[in-house]
């Protein structure tokens, strides 16, 4: 069931490699001023991105290594170009993140150069002040040390790369979000956004959470990253893996997953649509090696990104909207 | 409701790359199936993945329905699934071989001015429903005049539960001339009819077999048809600037090292490399040198786009000037009359101080006088202390400095502003500069029939 094969060949794209608007430059009719779609969201992903930079103190940008977080840091490279991105990225580390997206989270930040700040879960762990859940999954323990690094940095802005489309509660989600001085989102109280008029004033304690690729959906960023050749970690292509079966996911063997005794070890050829947590991130099946089949897989696939691959949000109906009430991402 | 597998469809992933993108709000009373409609819309376009669909058909089977119930799709927080009703504006994507949507799904009830004029204030369109049983009610004309205030481009009226009135041709155009004798009342320009059963999906993606009379588009069809936006080059150029982006020594490129450029996006019109352009308020002019998006250099930008400008002088310009085409540029003002919705929980009185942020710029404003609340009935004002809650009314701000504000009649981004409570953050007011009210549209000369198929 979960997996994603593409049922038509269609061309990922029209042919147009670059930026549609700047092969439009310099014509004159209407029809030739008007943005693409994906030319509007990067648009409205700048203007966020810059408006929050001349509005806030200190702001940080989550950067997983995971293809939102990616395509986020991509547009505020073009945001601020040619100076460098004047904030540090933030990386909220569970202890089981896949090896391979660390070593892109790393080659990344150096690539562009920018300052790394690790908040690992592991550290909580190894003294205490969380504890490991009972279905091993980490996701939900990294609201605490995320919230610390908040704190202990003085972060006013925190940008993450959460997008509407992903999950019901972040349908209802602004923009610029504010959390309260115990980092919780608080759905029935959210500020009206107006315009494209962002307003982050908030009161010392508490601080704002941006989104500025809220209005992406999953087929825009892998449009995106295929239009702009954004390198991405390797897993998110098909690779062969070392699987087993679980809760109608496959899941990659490894020090923290491990198969029980009725889960078989099979070789298959996955990939990635999300990547989160080792324990509960499942790949899907595919051949897909280029952004431009990802496209057209994505676009023909029956389930959503976090249905097909995440555990962790199949908990409860409300399960994302419980975790951000807290302070998640 | 069908079960077939949905899926995209391939043809609007292709067409996607070349699409262009409206943003659609939606607006109704309680119980006109708002939500049903955006979950067909959804459906019908099959933005719909199996497992959405699968947990919207496990909930509605527990609470013993015997079909499911699309509502479910949108209605995202735990309360709203408890108690069945929306809460909050959600965020819906669909596409079509043409365009892609954002859809803000604006809830009816509760907090209605407030969350309508949150969807309509970036809305190309509004979808309002009317119930053709009931027809034209107090919030219909309320939901009217907050669109015709907001000066939407387009509304799109969906007479909604025709299968409830069989499909009824005499009902349907009771009901279509009923919408339109308000609309022009209120001064709403572009206002479409549409006769569509939410539940069953008649004239939503498709047109109906079951309302042979009517011959005009199905919604979806009308909305892959509108015209996105205002042409920028009928439109004054305005850029608000966000940053001057200056890498000095951290230029990752030593020939960076002298950059300096002005960042921001085009509010409305078009600029070129030459161009002369002035900057406000300082009023100092100068030319365009270069545009920049990345790394990449452009002979043009038009808005939206978000760009950098290189300038010929080094001028005197920082964040929250505007830079705008020197031939027809507006006049900074500290003294500015407005419509302003108000948001906020306490009351707005007059001397009163605030924040007030338009474009990139944040100043203090004092309330100078509050000259009255537009009763949303008929569009006149009547003389008020305070303005309450999800109140609208004319104000006359001062400004602690002049800002280069324009009638919101004429430019929507030139004339829109915030207020803020300076003590606590919050949004407190969405703000329309000038005083002027939309007035009531001349008649039609030709049927409306036609006239709703020329776009």
């Amino acid at each position: 069931m979960t997996t994603t094969t593409p049922t038509t060949r269609i061309p990922a794209d029209d042919g147009a490699t670059g930026d549609t608007a700047y092969a439009r430059s310099g014509a004159k009719s209407a029809d030739d001023r008007r943005l693409t779609h994906l030319d509007a969201l990067e648009a409205e992903a700048i203007l966020v991105i810059r408006e929050m930079a001349g509005e806030l103190e200190r702001p940080a940008l989550l950067f997983s290594g995971g293809k939102d977080s990616v395509v986020m840091l991509h547009l505020a490279t073009k945001a601020f170009w040619p100076a460098p991105i004047p904030f540090p990225v933030l990386h909220v580390d569970t202890g089981h993140n896949f090896p391979e997206v660390l070593a892109y989270r790393d080659e990344t930040v150096e690539r562009l150069g920018l300052r790394l700040v690790v908040a690992s879960v592991q550290d909580y762990i190894d003294d205490g002040r969380l504890r490991e859940r009972a279905d091993g999954t980490r996701n939900p323990l990294q609201t605490v040390p995320l919230l610390d690094a908040i704190n202990d940095n003085r972060f006013d802005g925190v940008f993450g790369g959460g997008r509407r489309d992903e999950e019901k509660a972040r349908a209802k989600e602004r923009i610029v979000s504010l959390r309260d001085e115990f980092g919780q989102w608080d759905p029935k109280n959210q500020r009206p956004e107006l315009w494209n008029l962002f307003n982050p004033k908030h009161r010392p304690g508490e601080h704002v959470r941006v989104f500025p690729i809220s209005n992406w959906t999953e087929v825009d960023i892998w449009r995106y990253i295929d239009r702009e050749d954004i390198p991405l970690a390797p897993l998110y292509y098909a690779h062969e893996r070392e699987v087993f079966r679980r809760d109608g996911m496959w899941l990659a063997v490894g020090p923290v997953s491990r198969p029980r005794d009725d889960e078989p070890v099979e070789t298959r050829l996955v990939r990635y649509r999300t990547v989160g947590d080792m324990s509960c991130t499942g790949a899907v099946e595919s051949p897909a090696t280029t952004n431009a089949e990802i496209v057209v897989e994505v676009a023909a696939s029956t389930l959503t990104e976090r249905g097909a691959t995440r555990a962790d949000d199949r908990i409860s109906e409300a399960a994302m909207e419980d975790r951000k009430k807290e302070g998640y991402f | 409701m069908s079960t077939t597998t949905p899926l995209l469809d391939p043809a609007a992933v292709a067409g996607a790359a070349r699409g262009t993108l409206l943003r659609l709000a939606t607006a109704g009373s309680v119980d006109d199936g708002k939500s049903t409609l955006v979950g067909r819309l959804l459906h019908d376009t099959k933005s719909v993945l199996s497992d959405q669909l699968a947990a919207v058909e496990r909930v509605s089977r527990d609470r013993g329905l015997t079909a499911a119930d699309l509502a479910l799709l949108t209605d995202g927080l735990r309360a709203e699934r408890e108690q069945g009703i929306t809460i909050d504006v959600a965020y819906r994507y669909f596409a079509t071989a043409n365009r892609s949507f954002v859809l803000a799904d604006c809830p009816g009830h509760v907090q209605y001015t407030r969350n309508t004029v949150t969807g309509s204030s970036t809305a190309d369109v509004v979808v309002l429903l009317v119930d053709a049983r009931k027809g034209v009610l107090e919030q219909t004309r309320r939901h009217l005049a907050v669109t015709a205030l907001l000066r939407v481009p387009h509304v799109v009226v969906a007479v909604n539960k025709i299968d409830l009135v069989d499909f009824s041709q005499e009902v349907y155009d009771r009901v279509e001339a009923e919408v339109q004798a308000v609309a022009r009342e209120l001064g709403v320009v572009d206002a479409t009819a549409i006769p569509v059963s939410a539940l069953d999906g008649d004239n939503v993606a498709a047109r109906s077999p079951r309302t042979p009379w009517y011959d005009g588009p199905s919604l979806l069809e009308l909305l892959e048809a509108l015209p996105p936006s205002d042409d920028p080059a009928n439109e004054s150029f305005r850029l608000p600037v966000q940053l001057v982006i200056r890498p000095q020594g951290a230029a990752r490129d030593e020939a960076h090292r002298d950059y300096r450029g002005y960042a921001g996006q085009v509010a409305s019109g078009v600029v070129r490399v030459g161009d002369e352009v002035v900057a406000l308020p300082s009023g100092r002019r100068t030319t365009v040198t270069g545009i920049d998006l990345g790394e990449r250099s452009l002979d043009e930008a038009f808005a939206p786009q978000s760009v950098t400008l290189r300038l010929a002088d080094e001028i005197d310009i920082s964040r929250g000037d505007v830079i705008a085409s020197a031939d027809d540029a507006p006049e900074p003002t500290q003294d500015i009359k407005a419509v302003v919705c108000w948001l906020g929980d306490a009351p707005l009185r007059p001397g009163q101080r605030l924040l007030l942020k338009h474009g990139s710029r944040t100043v203090q404003t004092a309330v100078r006088t509050l000259d009255g609340v537009l009763d949303l009935d008929d569009l006149h004002t009547v003389p008020s202390e305070a303005l309450s809650l999800n109140d609208i009314g004319l104000v006359t701000l001062r400004l602690a400095a002049p800002v280069p504000v324009e009638n919101y009649s004429t430019s929507r981004r030139g004339g829109s502003f915030l207020l803020i409570d300076a003590h606590d953050g919050r949004t407190v007011a969405a703000g329309m500069v000038g005083a002027t009210l939309p007035t009531a549209a001349p008649a039609p000369t030709e049927p409306e029939g036609d006239e709703v198929w020329e776009i």
